[in-house]
């Protein structure tokens, strides 16, 4: 699989690790009433869907950026790369 | 579909014409007792031990290809009994003994062979863990034998001992560990299943769940609607997408692991070994091709194939435990999908709703649990109360803390 990084270009998989889905971007908020209901299912249930997937790559032999990847799980085809920084500061995470 | 002596002389003599097919091909009732969602070893074992421990017959097992086409057709066919965890070593030891008793006892030639399993230790470290999983294995009355580097030696001479990085310093030896004919398995459940009465529906996918007012009554079809008192998933590898037509949401991902085999050679390795320094194990086939495999591919994935990186991380395993390795040429390989469970560990339990039973999160261990599966899994369904050697694996263990992680990494499916 080649990874289009948004500011280096495309990139072999093999300079990434993978960490899954890109809703661990979205750290539920730890003062909630039910924050630990919310953390159990943040932390360990995952939607784990057949075809299109958003999820977390980290490219540590490379600038060491987090990415979002939407990729197919049935066809390992790679449809959109992003940097998490710009996907979490989109949905209003710290500046 | 019966065999007897007899019958392969007379066979023999008359051009193998008399041979019919070894289970039923039904078309599916209105409904069951009990059905069970996927025709692989799991369900098998589940729908034999149902009527052969419980007498529990009017039961359905549904597939959406062909019976045995999943995971227990593409697996490295090893079995062993060699876990660390009170959660899991009961278990397991119960699946190696149902292994040892199986052919009798569904009679049908599966080709168990228990040729010993060995675990290599490269570092002082591994070998105090090995000590201390030998230990624990001993204690759930498994078997396990602690090798120094001449007890090694004197099973494969022939393994990398001098390796600059990594010198073989030992082993942990499994010697009731094994090899099994994975097909066979599927087989001869389906044949003991299929003589007792259970249904096999081939070609049948699972469409949708009717669960009313939180109890499940049957299952949507591909052949229409199958009522059933009892709905039992059992499809490792698909279970998220099974179950998210129930509204589920499971600790598990999806990984693709690949397998490899070589082109048929004579008998040079007749156990299995483990690389303690990378990922790679091996064993041979009775055909003569070595088996081997490594490690997941590493994100998820639904392909039942994976990509060249891990390929080449295997084999640069193979050679550097096995230098001779290198003149062998790799004539297969692979891919099967992984449930990869939160902790590395399976879940056999209901669900929260009524009726809807689930089995699943295997990771890359759920050839050697077949047996082991079925009967708890039955042994669920037909009382409704766990298995004692299967308690642990609930789905809500995470919920109350009570991982079972062998390795101890934590949640992350691609790490165990």
């Amino acid at each position: 699989m080649i990874i289009n990084h948004p500011i280096l270009g495309p990139r072999d998989f093999q300079e990434f690790t993978y960490l899954g889905d890109a809703s661990l971007i979205d750290r539920p908020d730890w003062q909630a009433d039910n924050a630990a209901d919310q953390f159990h299912d943040y932390l360990y249930l995952r939607d784990n869907p057949a075809g299109e997937h958003r999820e977390l790559w980290f490219h540590e032999q490379g600038d060491r950026s987090w990415l979002v990847v939407t990729r197919n799980t049935v066809t390992h085809e790679i449809l959109n790369v992003e940097l998490a920084r710009d996907v979490a500061r989109a949905r209003g995470r710290s500046k | 579909m019966r065999y007897s002596g007899l019958k392969v002389i007379k066979e023999a003599l008359t051009g193998h014409k008399g041979w019919r097919p070894t289970w039923r091909d039904p078309e599916p009732k209105k409904s069951y007792d009990v059905v069970i969602i996927g025709g692989g070893g799991h369900g098998l074992a589940t729908a034999y031990y149902l009527a052969k421990n419980h007498g529990i017959t009017n039961v359905a097992v549904i597939e959406k290809g062909w019976i045995g086409g999943g995971n227990v057709g593409r697996n490295t066919t090893i079995i062993r009994s060699n876990y660390l965890l009170d959660g899991n070593e009961p278990f397991y030891e119960l699946s190696l003994q149902l292994w040892e008793g199986l052919e009798q006892d569904f009679n049908y030639n599966a080709m168990v062979s228990q040729r010993g399993i060995l675990n290599l230790v490269h570092t002082d470290a591994q070998r105090d863990a090995a000590r201390r999983r030998g230990n624990a294995m001993i204690l759930n009355g498994s078997d396990a034998e602690l090798l120094d580097t001449d007890g090694v030696r004197a099973m494969y001479p022939f393994l990398n001992f001098n390796d600059a990085r990594f010198p073989i310093k030992g082993g942990l030896l499994h010697r009731r560990g094994g090899t099994v004919r994975h097909d066979a398995v599927a087989w001869g459940y389906a044949r003991g299943a299929d003589l007792r009465g259970v249904d096999i529906i081939q070609n049948c996918e699972v469409t949708g769940f009717k669960i009313e007012n939180g109890k499940c009554l049957g299952v949507e079809t591909t052949k229409g609607f199958i009522g059933a008192n009892k709905v039992a998933s059992c499809v490792a590898g698909s279970s998220s997408r099974v179950m998210e037509k129930a509204g589920m949401r499971l600790p598990i991902e999806s990984h693709v692991l690949q397998a490899f085999v070589s082109e048929g050679l004579k008998p040079v390795l007749d156990g299995v070994i483990t690389f303690g320094a990378g990922h790679f194990y091996c064993s041979q086939s009775d055909k003569g091709g070595l088996v081997f495999g490594g490690d997941l591919d590493m994100y998820n994935s639904y392909a039942q194939r994976g990509n060249l990186p891990v390929v080449e991380d295997v084999m640069e395993g193979g050679m550097a435990l096995i230098p001779a390795l290198g003149r062998v040429r790799m004539l297969r390989s692979w891919g099967g999908i992984m449930d990869m469970s939160m902790d590395g560990s399976p879940f056999i339990d209901k669900t929260h709703i009524d009726g809807l039973y689930f089995n699943g999160g295997w990771c890359y261990g759920g050839f050697k649990a077949t047996p082991a599966s079925g009967w708890c899994y039955a042994h669920l369904l037909a009382t409704d109360t766990p298995h004692k050697v299967a308690t642990a694996y609930r789905l809500d263990r995470f919920r109350r803390g009570c991982m079972i992680d062998e390795k101890g990494q934590g949640a992350q499916p691609n790490l165990h």
